[in-house]
């Protein structure tokens, strides 16, 4: 670990760790299950478009979609087995709703296509190191699952100064990340090595919170030599935020509106290091994840390798099933995770948690008015006035909350998990986001369907103002023949056709 | 399983029941201090202060066709009560407490609207119109009698004391505020008036003429220090008041000491102690970014020390209160924290030149 001036922190909570419960679990991989539900869309950007057909063999690690436009990410087959359906099926999300999946049964055989993993990676190209990130499919595995190589691409371009890792895994009750750090350390310093291989920063930092010394003491040793820095950062909500991680390390601050590329910093979490090394050392594309399983009404909480679209109830399962019947239950950390309806979703390439939370560990009664306390004020890692934002939303005023800054509004869920009132403060955030982008998507329509509008009527008065100079020029030159007829009215009239007579055939 | 809801999915052990808990129980210590130092006529009073608040909550809630039980149990009538009762005269007749009680939860904060809602301090408020609409009781000060020495009041005579207006003019007396402001105002020099009346160490313990529970600084103080340590308030409000007396009283005091008492007097004397732990964190009206408290706290302090010093009142902490609580918006939209990633005029920091 090396000597660091101070670390900078602004607001912030303390939630229970909760992380006892699984932290000394050793990942263990998951049985097959009997069917994988893989969808199309498992990161920000377009969804991936199939290229394998119903009733197909495919091997696992095969390209069964291919990513779309710019900002999408393929899908592989997480094992090996055929093609049983392409269609809708139950979203990993809140809302139930379908997303394109494909359904794939194995056969239990797990045999990988076969690859030619490159001799010596670290001789690669950069844009070589990005191409195969982005073939392999790898997103941000903190659960933002941004494309990696989107990012890793755009960072070369804007010359990257800091490579931060992100090891915080500052939510409760998740431990994948730190089990992963523990066990697999040289793997993710590999990753790592790999990934500034293609964007070339000066300072190579890994943040990890303080609550994690043998994750911290793990990837320091692993670390050795390689010129990468282990730092320990507080256990504070929500450290494991981009924005605040950044400023925790480097004390620079992302602008407003901005990207971290825009202060030369690229940040990665240490599970997506992992997935880098496993693609460019070995060819493997990412196919599985490192799952947490915890809460208090699972019956032997557990860290699983998870292959993606393993139904969340085969987690479930394995660890023991329910020891009660759940409140809720989460994909994700229970800050900013989000709740499912149905365990029979599939685990996917962002899902870092499966929690099975019990009505004590929820803790949410009624709401009550507002006291003004200001304890969301002194929680905001971001300094905005979460009780002054929900009074002017309740009031309908969106105009005046974005004035207070919800659009600088990280979501994480601080300002809602202290507040003593009990006021679901990031649901009236989500709300008027949700609200103002669905107004300036109207906006918009309206704006181009006034344009349409706009230029149907110059269109119009363009042919009409056309028919009625066509019309004079013809009037005009009808005139100058019968001039001309009359002029010469003794020479015999020529036959031959004239060009307005032509244009008017 | 319940309709899907939003993150988060966990949260803090805390309530607003619980936080005025909290400070109920930091106002504890001084409480029993001034039970002790005033005696049954004390205790009588701050109950008919409490039971008021309860009776006058609940007919006013019933009367808006709210649930009244959740109302109640969050405490914050019974806080309101509780720190009017602080601030009253210790064998005030029943009545001020019930008057000023019902006029607290009533018409300062139901009126607009109930918890959260009201823009003055109720308790301050309360004490304000008591304090012109009931000049004499509000001023009758008495000795401090020990509730163990022999000189005490029984309950009997308490009950008389309270409920009957008996057996006052014996232990009448004068606050050290008023006492000084009388004899300066005769034209007397600073010096002799103070030489009998003003005992700092007294002063510190509590012992001397005051509020009900305005009196025991150090009880006060440390009550402040825990709600500190406990994340219910912060240091900045109760900081800036103390500084706001302190340094003006400083100035004054240097340039003419016959004419104006040294700081540590100003922050002795009176109700500045208990107002500066426990009526400016009032959160409802207060701001709400800590620097915002710092200059509400500042503007509360020198707001006293003006009333003291050259205002008809010999003392001002609520007279301030009310005025700064009027200021508060006016705080809050020019005193908010930065924003991650933009100055502190909201504008965003520029990106790194390429």
């Amino acid at each position: 670990m090396t000597f660091l001036k101070r670390l900078h922190t602004r607001g912030g909570v303390h939630p229970e760790g909760m992380k006892s419960l699984s932290e000394d679990c050793p990942i263990a991989p998951l049985p097959l299950p009997d069917r994988l539900y893989v969808p199309l869309q498992q990161h920000i950007g377009a969804p991936a478009s199939p290229v394998v057909h119903v009733g197909e063999r495919v091997r696992k690690g095969q390209l069964m979609a291919a990513g779309t436009g710019p900002v999408s990410a393929p899908v592989h087959a997480p094992t090996s087995g055929r093609i049983l359906a392409l269609g809708d099926a139950l979203a990993p999300h809140p809302s139930g709703l379908g997303i394109t999946t494909l359904t794939l049964e194995p056969d239990g055989d797990e045999a990988w296509l076969d690859t030619a993993p490159p001799a010596d990676p670290f001789a690669l190209a950069p844009e070589e190191i990005a191409r195969r990130v982005g073939a392999a499919g790898i997103v941000g595995l903190g659960g933002a699952a941004f494309p990696s190589a989107v990012k890793l691409n755009l960072s070369r371009r804007s010359s990257v100064e800091v490579l931060v890792l992100n090891g915080s895994e500052c939510e409760p009750y998740l431990t994948c990340d730190d089990r992963l750090m523990r066990e697999r350390a040289a793997e993710i310093v590999d990753g790592i090595r790999l990934m500034n291989l293609a964007v070339g920063a000066r300072d190579v930092l890994v943040g990890i919170e303080d609550n994690k010394p043998e994750a911290l003491a793990a990837m320091t040793g692993a670390a050795a030599g390689t010129g990468i820095r282990i730092v320990a950062v507080p256990a504070l909500y929500p450290m494991g935020s981009e924005k605040q991680m950044i400023l925790a390390l480097t004390g620079r601050e992302v602008p407003a509106g901005g990207r971290a590329a825009d202060i030369g910093v690229l940040v990665h979490n240490v599970a997506t290091a992992y997935a880098v090394r496993q693609a460019i050392v070995l060819g493997h594309p990412l196919v599985s994840r490192v799952v947490t399983v915890s809460g208090g009404a699972v019956q032997v909480p557990r860290n699983v390798e998870a292959l993606v679209g393993t139904p969340v109830q085969t987690l479930i399962d394995y660890c023991g099933g329910f020891s009660q019947a759940p409140a809720r239950v989460v994909l994700g950390g229970p800050m900013m995770g989000s709740q499912i309806s149905n365990t029979s979703v599939p685990v996917i390439k962002g899902t870092s948690g499966v929690l099975a939370l019990t009505r004590a560990e929820i803790g949410q009664p009624e709401p009550a008015p507002c006291i003004r306390c200001s304890s969301c004020v002194r929680a905001c890692p971001v300094g905005l006035l979460p009780l002054e934002m929900a009074s002017r939303i309740r009031a309908g005023d969106l105009a005046a909350a974005v004035e207070f800054g919800l659009k600088d509004c990280i979501a994480c869920g601080s300002c809602a998990y202290i507040c003593p009132a009990h006021i679901p403060l990031v649901h009236f955030f989500n709300y008027a986001k949700g609200e103002l982008a669905a107004r300036e998507r109207t906006r918009m329509k309206q704006d181009a369907t006034r344009q349409l509008a706009e230029e149907r009527n110059l269109r119009m008065e363009r042919i009409a103002r056309e028919r009625e100079e066509a019309a004079a020029r013809r009037k005009a030159e009808k005139a100058a023949r019968d001039a001309a007829k009359k002029a010469a009215a003794s020479p015999p009239a020529q036959a031959a056709s004239t060009p307005a007579e032509t244009e008017t055939a | 399983m319940t309709p899907a809801i939003h993150a988060p999915h966990a949260h803090a052990p805390v309530t607003v029941g619980r936080v005025m808990a909290t400070v109920m129980l930091a106002l504890a210590p001084a409480t029993l201090f001034g039970f002790w130092l005033h005696g049954w006529p004390a205790i009588l009073l701050w109950l008919v202060a409490l039971v008021t608040a309860l009776a006058t909550e609940a007919l006013t809630i019933r009367l808006q066709d709210r649930p009244v039980k959740p109302a109640l149990m969050d405490g914050s009538g019974l806080l309101t009560a509780w720190l009017l009762a602080l601030s009253l005269p210790p064998w005030a007749p029943w009545w001020i407490a019930a008057v000023g009680s019902a006029f607290a939860v009533v018409v300062a904060k139901q009126v607009f609207g109930g918890l959260g809602q009201n823009v003055f301090n109720p308790a301050m408020a309360a004490r304000v119109m008591l304090l012109i609409s009931f000049p004499v009781e509000m001023t009758a000060w008495v000795r401090p009698v020990p509730i163990t020495s022999g000189a005490a009041p029984d309950l009997a005579q308490s009950l008389d004391i309270t409920f009957a207006g008996q057996g006052l003019d014996a232990m009448a007396s004068a606050s050290l505020l008023g006492h000084v402001k009388t004899e300066l105002g005769r034209g007397l020099e600073l010096g002799p008036v103070l030489a009998n009346a003003y005992q700092p160490d007294l002063m510190l313990m509590g012992n001397r003429v005051g509020s009900l529970g305005e009196t025991g600084a150090i009880l006060i103080l440390l009550g402040g220090l825990f709600l500190i340590l406990r994340r219910i308030i912060t240091w900045h409000g109760p900081a800036a008041m103390l500084l706001g007396v302190a340094l003006p009283a400083l100035v004054a005091w240097l340039i003419a000491p016959q004419a104006y008492p040294d700081p540590l007097y100003h922050l002795l004397a009176g109700g500045v102690m208990l107002g500066a732990f426990f009526i400016i964190t009032d959160p409802v009206t207060s701001p709400n970014s800590p620097w915002g408290m710092f200059a509400f706290g500042l503007g509360v302090g020198l707001l006293t020390w003006i009333i003291r010093a050259w205002g008809g009142y010999p003392e001002g902490v609520a007279f301030a209160v009310l005025l700064m609580n009027a200021a508060t918006p006016v705080i809050d939209r020019y005193l908010k924290p930065r924003i991650y990633g933009r100055d502190r005029r909201g504008r965003p920091h520029p990106a790194r030149e390429a």
